[in-house]
């Protein structure tokens, strides 16, 4: 709001000196004034709260390094139309410059105009003829991936999960294995030999997102009102970042995803200690107080406590993950304390409020939500 | 500024012009131009709000920039942010790119016929002062978008706005009711120039000028305009919705009532891709015009090049679900976007083809204006070519909604559109004002200009194939974005000083540019046989032609064009 306000102070001021004629000097001040406010009251983010290192541990990598077939079968297509553009560029960019070379005007040319050519059907002929067969080409390579990538037939083995896409985070169920996580999707590695791929079904809770991690598969929207569903069978374990691809509004940016592919035993690990509830623990339980008795519970839940509100992330495993906040921060307790403390200052925008505890309670809070393993 | 009461009897009194020594008060000459209906009053004054507009737009373009410079910037707030490339976008659309185009078409079709005027110069005057109060409208948002909750302010929903963001659960206040209003009074007064142009083209050109002899201007205005009137109508249709669903309970596009998100989608884009070729297709036209001019030589293949441009009208009406390729659509509707899509390159490619047999066996004169051309043609190229690349499905389930497309559509914008605008205005800124512009400036302004471009937008199809999604206010560390980032915006610097170039020769100019005479550059069309600037009436004599180049007849009387068309 403080942008807004300083927008306003700053045409009134505009207007008054418009009206009164101030001196240069005192408008330039004024003038500076507005626009120190405006660049302060903007929230600045120079703090990338350990994600930089974080990400740096994963390696980078993009549309050509796939490690799952619907983006091999994308990479392997995307060589061979680059190849394809590539060499008509070279072609007709080729005849180009060499015409404008060759053809330019010199000082010594003749004073009269060159010959006037109007036409020529064969060229034309020509110039229409190959282009068609290019496109026919490519028209039909496209269509066959199509039909690869969304035709394909699911296997008996498929895990299933269910995206849904919030403003600004991804909640992942897994229907047939009765768990509920944010942020941070896990799925098996897949043996070409016998096929374990992650079938998503993505729906959206309010506005329209799209799901996109690069290495993985291409992106697919999520959108209210209709259901969609696109698969990906990992090959090689390890973290893979993406991130929502369609604009959600205020905190599109901040809306990471991480997927973890790790092979087959250390995802039914995973899962089964995903089953669990939490465990109450003595040594800890005003933190529980304090997260039953505020407005906390009315937006998260943590199983095996009070707490059931679905409008957040499920908090039960918290700590299970890397990263909170869809990404937008490690996830340390000092992290968690300056979040619950105001989010906003982590992602401005963000839907949860700041909750103004006191700092007993907040340390309290973030002592037990640090058991949420 | 004030007048007296004597400056007040002048106003309006033309003939005062012609009285030495007797200047026309400032007052006098803004009434002039507020109450005119000539259409080369009315085009200057839409090419120069569209110009002013374009320098507030590439501000927002460059906050933007110096934002994604580097990860984790805090210039601007995200909320911020999204207004900025909201702007951005909707000004760069309706309140630059279709301004100065039309403006151009008004300046330029009357005169290449032979004409007086547009057929219906009341509705020419009406169409642009819809435009330019409904472009007041969207900058006015940073004000009044507040409304009574205090929400918002100018809009941020994106220049596609999709559904239900646009809803009132998703955008209180009134900052989107701005954006919707705004589009649809410049969306009227287009489908009014729109209807001006095809009927001037058809009834008011000149003696002896066929179909078959229209300059390729005046054609492509006339594909431009068809587009124009069958595109617009679905956007202003959706925007009323929107109104309905937003203010009287409607649920077109309200999900949470069971409406259709994706409903939006295809009307936008239905409107949304001819709009892409609206704003191409007077690129092409000038393009048309300048290269044969430069060259020395008439265009190569006039049917074929009139033909082709009719082709992408039409193809071009068949192609806009290639935007929504990752909605979830099936492999048999996937597959037929695919093929209509890229059946669009082939008339393309044959326009290009036939520049390049233009210009084969030329005598190409680099002035400023045929080395704004030039570039066109090699930037129109690679911009197709990434646009086939993006009509390939599967890679476009990867590229669409990255930085990949943001440079793909910057580099048609850009460095096709907006280049051509360039050309155009070196072009016939002699013609509107009896001034040349400067050349050395103008080769500053081009070589500044084309080296930032390239910074930008070739790195930013990189940043893309790294991951980087567009309409991110910033992005974290480590993830492979900020080489690219940084070198996109170290670009934007020389841009600003190309443009610094462009405004300070257009001032110098027109106050001491050196005298243009009424065809300076040797050309063969119609304007250029009249006074610089034309007189109201343009032409004194009504001219007749027999041919599509009349001035070349005139200059070539031993080998007139007639004999060959």
């Amino acid at each position: 709001m403080g942008s807004v306000r300083s927008v306003a102070g700053s045409i009134d001021a505009r207007l008054r000196n418009a009206v009164g004629c101030l001196p240069l000097r005192r408008w330039l001040s004024h003038l500076s004034l507005s626009a120190f406010v405006i660049l302060s009251g903007s929230q600045a983010r120079a703090e990338d709260w350990g994600m930089g290192a974080a990400n740096r541990q994963v390696p980078t990598g993009g549309v050509f390094s796939p490690v799952s077939t619907p983006a091999s079968a994308i990479a392997t297509l995307a060589w061979f139309t680059l190849a394809v553009t590539l060499a008509i560029f070279l072609v007709v960019g080729g005849l180009l410059a060499y015409s404008v070379i060759r053809f330019r005007a010199r000082p010594g040319d003749e004073p009269r105009e060159p010959a006037q050519l109007y036409g020529s059907n064969p060229i034309e002929f020509a110039w229409t003829a190959i282009p068609l067969l290019i496109v026919f080409v490519l028209v039909l390579t496209t269509v066959r991936t199509i039909y690869d990538v969304q035709a394909a037939a699911e296997p008996p083995d498929a895990i299933h999960v269910r995206v849904i896409g919030h403003q600004w985070w991804w909640e992942f169920r897994y229907p047939d294995l009765g768990i509920v996580t944010a942020n941070e999707l896990h799925v098996p590695l897949s043996d070409p030999a016998h096929p374990t791929p992650t079938w998503l079904v993505l729906e959206s809770a309010d506005v329209a997102h799209s799901f996109w991690v690069p290495r993985l598969a291409g992106k697919t929207d999520l959108i209210p009102n209709k259901i969609n569903t696109m698969w990906i069978d990992p090959h090689q374990a390890g973290i893979y970042l993406g991130q929502c691809a369609e604009f959600c509004g205020t905190e599109h940016a901040m809306m990471l995803i991480r997927v973890v592919v790790e092979p087959r035993s250390m995802f039914d690990r995973w899962v089964a200690a995903q089953r669990m509830p939490a465990a109450s623990q003595e040594a800890v339980a005003h933190g529980q107080e304090v997260f039953e008795g505020n407005a906390c519970a009315s937006c998260h839940a943590v199983k095996g406590s009070s707490a059931r509100g679905t409008y957040g992330p499920d908090l039960t495993h918290l700590m299970s993950r890397q990263t909170f906040g869809s990404g937008v921060a490690t996830n340390t307790p000092e992290h968690l304390k300056i979040w619950v403390r105001d989010p906003a200052q982590m992602k401005p925008g963000a839907l949860m409020p700041a909750m103004n505890l006191s700092e007993s309670d907040l340390d309290d809070l973030v002592t037990w939500m640090i058991t949420l393993k | 500024m004030a007048g007296s009461i004597d400056d007040r009897l002048v106003l309006g009194a033309r003939d005062s012009e012609t009285v030495p020594g007797v200047a026309i008060p400032f007052a006098g000459r803004v009434h002039e131009w507020v109450v005119t209906v000539d259409h080369k009053k009315l085009g200057l004054m839409y090419i120069g709000g569209g110009l002013v507009f374009f320098l507030v737009a590439g501000l927002q373009a460059a906050t933007i920039r110096l934002q994604l410079a580097v990860p984790d910037a805090g210039i601007v707030s995200p909320q911020v942010f999204n207004r900025l490339l909201t702007l951005h976008g909707t000004a760069m659309v309706f309140l630059v790119g279709m301004p100065i185009l039309t403006g151009f078409f008004n300046y330029l079709v009357p005169l290449m016929i032979g004409a007086r005027d547009l057929a219906f110069p009341r509705l020419n005057a009406f169409g642009f002062w819809l435009w330019f109060f409904g472009s007041l409208l969207l900058y006015f948002s940073y004000i009044g978008g507040g409304g009574m909750e205090g929400a918002g302010s100018a809009p941020s929903v994106g220049w596609f706005a999709y559904a239900p963001m646009t809803e009132t659960p998703f955008s209180r206040g009134h900052s989107t009711d701005y954006w919707i209003l705004s589009i649809l009074l410049a969306s009227v007064g287009s489908t009014a120039t729109a209807i001006n142009l095809i009927a001037t083209a058809f009834s008011m050109r000149c003696p002896g000028m066929t179909l078959n002899k229209m300059p390729v201007l005046v054609w492509l205005a006339v594909v431009d305009a068809g587009l124009m009137l069958v595109a617009l109508p679905p956007l202003s249709a959706a925007q009323i919705m929107l109104l309905l669903d937003r203010y009287m309970g409607a649920h077109f596009f309200d999900t949470q009532a069971g409406g259709s998100a994706l409903l939006w989608q295809h009307f936008f884009w239905i409107f949304g891709h001819p709009e892409v070729y609206v704003l191409v297709i007077p690129a092409f036209a000038f393009a048309s015009e300048i290269i044969p001019v430069f060259s020395r030589k008439v265009i190569f293949g006039y049917e074929v090049m009139v033909a082709a441009s009719c082709a992408i009208g039409f193809i071009s009406l068949g192609v806009w679900a290639h935007h929504m390729f990752s909605v979830g659509l099936t492999p048999a509707g996937n597959a037929f976007f695919v093929t209509s899509t890229m059946l669009v390159g082939i008339p393309t490619g044959i326009k290009i083809f036939n520049w390049l047999g233009t210009m084969w066996g030329g005598r190409i004169r680099l002035r400023v204006p045929m080395l704004f051309a030039i570039a066109f043609l090699f930037q129109f190229l690679i911009a197709g070519l990434t646009g086939i690349i993006l009509a390939v499905a599967p890679f476009d389930w990867q590229l669409t909604d990255t930085y990949f497309v943001v440079a793909h559509f910057h580099y048609i914008l850009v460095g096709a559109i907006l280049f051509m605008i360039f050309a155009a205005i070196y072009y016939w800124f002699p013609k509107a004002t009896g001034r040349m512009l400067d050349e050395r400036l103008g080769q500053w302004h081009f070589w500044l200009f084309l080296a930032g471009f390239h910074l930008t937008f070739d790195t930013l199809h990189f940043a893309g194939l790294a991951g980087m999604p567009r309409r991110i206010y910033t992005y974290q560390p480590g993830r492979g974005f900020e080489t690219p980032n940084l070198i996109a915006s170290i670009g934007v610097i020389f841009q600003a000083l190309g443009m610094i170039a462009l405004v300070y020769n257009i001032i110098r100019s027109l106050n001491s540019g050196k005298a243009a005479g009424k065809d300076p550059w040797d050309a063969w069309t119609l304007e250029w046989t009249t006074a610089s600037p034309p007189p109201e009436y343009n032409f004194a004599d009504v001219p007749t032609v027999h041919s599509r180049r009349p001035l070349w007849d005139v200059k070539h009387p031993e080998d007139p064009d007639w004999k060959y068309e």
